[in-house]
């Protein structure tokens, strides 16, 4: 019993891990028809100036009587004071988050997960490619590097849409584009306004237009729905981006966010602590990781 | 670790005293089956049964319990009344399932819950009879050198006492004199005759050798579908796991009020909801898909992970599984290509 009395003895952390603190909505917004961009701040303010998190984790978050679900974090630490989620209206819970006005609270606990290798991307070039809802977590890691700008390199934001209607921060990125210290290219499948200034075309028609890269010095990360990952990485691979610098997040289901639930485990890798980052690598040897079609039959 | 010696019928006074400590809780009959259950003293117990339905897990980790109250204010932990307790006769197998539980919920994030039992439960080990399901030897499972409170292990005229913890040395003190240290030359030849007999009962042909790249090779293999075409996805090998950790989270809520609760309940990854997220995406929506993330997860990933699989041999899902799909037959239709009748 050495080992238990060890653990059991060990009063460092006494805090309930389960327990969400309450965090006022101080702004919300309509991104699209269906997502709401939320800005909040804990009740307790020494949490919410304490709350420190890389780009690419996420936070357990709570709508009283309704349950918890996990929500990336669309904010970057690099501009403490505000937590921000993008939150797609998809079931029972977002929707009564969707009634939910200012100075109302949610629960939230975390951050949680590995998030972006932050320290390792340091120095290194940087390219974003976000499809629909993966702006979400990847918005954190674009303005991450925007305020250190110093500490990297080349750094390439694509992101592509349906429609100009369903582009998250649509007009955040327009303005970007005003930047001369990245390069960043939006595309929508289709423009159903006739008035969309920028590219048509799915996310991967980018690839041909962006400035030449190098790969070996690249860190790409990727985030979408389940149908983008096949095409977009198999342009970063023929781009010769090493595999373990192709970075996606990933989602699952979780109820508990810190390794006890066991619902977003993918063979011995539980999402919500050894990701959701995961590396390409990965992926070829967790089959199930983004499922098939992206590493089935790959050898070389 | 300090190994002591007892007379057989001495237990009785032994069990009786202990009981100043906490709530006894032993295998007893309950009909046809053996469950534990809270008794008064050794002679509701029945030591020979080989295992419990449901493993030892429960008292750690209930079926069903609230986390926290709500109300607009926000989540209050509910901190439930926890009695001490001493479970009598837990077997190797089981012992080394509430190892594989102590890691997961003890080490990194420490669950406050499983945390408290854990603290209020005092293991009081015992050896066993294997039947034909037992699996421990291909597991090494069917001896246990800690965990434990004290394990007692029947050699027909005595039991020999290992005293695994401070806890467990001080029921000891309660009546130091039911114990003596004059273990002899008998008394080791007695023990590794045990050994040996006991090694010698488990016959179940379990065979996990090169299991992670067996299960790696036949990922594919048509092998799964047939298993699944079997398969009910009635989760009872996952509630019978002594390993099986899972559990879903849900707000209970008190009509027409913000007032409820947070309950958390053991759950199943056999079942079709396990990884189903909002919007409808459910990254295990067939059968074979849930059953290999079982299989997967306990014989080829935890080995991956820890050195060894997550499987203690206990037996439950060969005694339990309506179907006939269990580690025994899973690994060997996977080694040998064939779904055995």
């Amino acid at each position: 019993m050495k080992r238990l009395h060890v653990i059991l003895d060990d009063r460092e952390v006494d805090e309930n891990p389960y327990q969400p603190d309450l965090w006022r909505i101080v702004r919300r917004y309509p991104l699209t028809s269906d997502v709401n961009f939320y800005q909040a701040r804990a009740v307790d303010v020494d949490k919410t100036l304490t709350m420190d998190y890389l780009p690419g984790q996420f936070v357990m978050g709570s709508v009283l009587g309704e349950g918890e679900a996990p929500f990336s974090i669309s904010s970057t630490p690099s501009r403490p004071g505000l937590l921000e989620l993008c939150v797609r209206k998809m079931g029972t819970l977002t929707e009564t988050l969707f009634s939910l006005k200012e100075n109302q609270t949610i629960g939230i606990r975390g951050p949680y997960g590995n998030g972006f290798p932050i320290d390792k991307m340091e120095g290194k070039d940087v390219l974003i490619i976000a499809g629909g809802l993966g702006a979400a977590p990847l918005r954190s890691l674009l303005l991450y590097v925007l305020d250190n700008r110093d500490k990297f390199g080349k750094l390439v934001y694509l992101h592509g849409a349906r429609t100009p209607g369903d582009m998250l921060f649509r007009e955040e990125f327009m303005q970007l584009k005003e930047r001369e210290d990245l390069e960043c290219l939006l595309t929508v499948d289709k423009d159903d306004t006739g008035s969309w200034t920028e590219r048509t075309g799915v996310v991967t028609s980018l690839f041909d237009e962006m400035g030449p890269i190098d790969a070996a010095n690249t860190y790409a990360a990727v985030c979408g729905p389940p149908v983008i990952y096949k095409f977009v990485i198999q342009h970063l691979v023929k781009l010769n981006i090493p595999k373990h610098q192709i970075l996606m997040t990933l989602e699952r289901r979780m109820k508990c966010g810190i390794g006890k639930c066991g619902h977003c485990a993918i063979e011995y890798l539980y999402t919500c602590m050894d990701g959701p980052v995961f590396t390409y690598w990965d992926v070829l040897h967790m089959k199930e990781l983004i499922g098939k079609g992206v590493s089935d039959n790959v050898i070389a | 670790m300090m190994i002591l010696k007892m007379k057989k019928e001495d237990l009785s006074v032994f069990l009786e005293t202990v009981k100043e400590w906490g709530e006894l809780w032993g295998p007893a009959r309950k009909g046809e089956r053996v469950v534990f259950q809270r008794v008064d003293g050794l002679s509701q117990m029945d030591l020979k049964a080989t295992r419990t339905i449901i493993p030892p897990k429960k008292f750690l980790y209930p079926q069903r319990f609230t986390m926290f109250d709500f109300d607009d204010k926000g989540y209050v932990e509910r901190t439930e009344h926890v009695p001490n307790r001493i479970l009598f006769g837990i077997h190797p197998c089981d012992i080394h399932g509430i190892q594989v539980m102590d890691e997961l919920f003890l080490e990194e994030y420490r669950d406050p819950y499983y945390a408290e039992r854990r603290e209020k439960t005092l293991l009081l080990g015992h050896s066993c009879i294997p039947d034909d399901k037992c699996m421990c030897s291909a597991r090494d499972t069917e001896f246990i050198a800690e965990g434990f409170d004290l394990f007692f292990t029947d050699l027909k005229m005595f039991y020999l006492v290992w005293v695994g913890s401070s806890r467990g040395h001080d029921l000891v003190r309660m009546r130091p004199e039911l114990f003596n240290r004059n273990i002899g030359r008998d008394d080791i030849l007695n023990y590794n005759e045990y050994r040996k007999w006991k090694k010698a009962q488990v016959q179940s042909g379990a065979d996990f050798t090169g299991m992670p790249d067996i299960f790696e090779l036949g990922y594919n293999s048509p092998i799964w579908d047939e298993l699944a075409e079997k398969c009910l996805s009635c989760g009872q090998c996952t509630m019978v796991c002594p390993t099986c950790n899972c559990f879903n989270v849900v707000d209970e809520v008190e009509l027409g009020t913000v007032e409820g609760t947070r309950d958390r309940f053991w759950d199943s990854c056999m079942f079709r909801e396990y990884s189903l997220v909002a919007g409808g995406h459910n990254f295990r929506d067939k059968r074979v898909e849930r059953l290999k993330l079982w299989y997967t997860h306990k014989l080829q990933a935890y080995i991956s992970e820890f050195g060894e699989p997550s499987c203690v041999g206990c037996g439950r899902c060969v005694a339990t599984c309506p179907v006939d799909i269990n580690v025994v037959t899973v690994t060997k239709a996977l080694r040998e290509q064939e779904v055995g009748k």
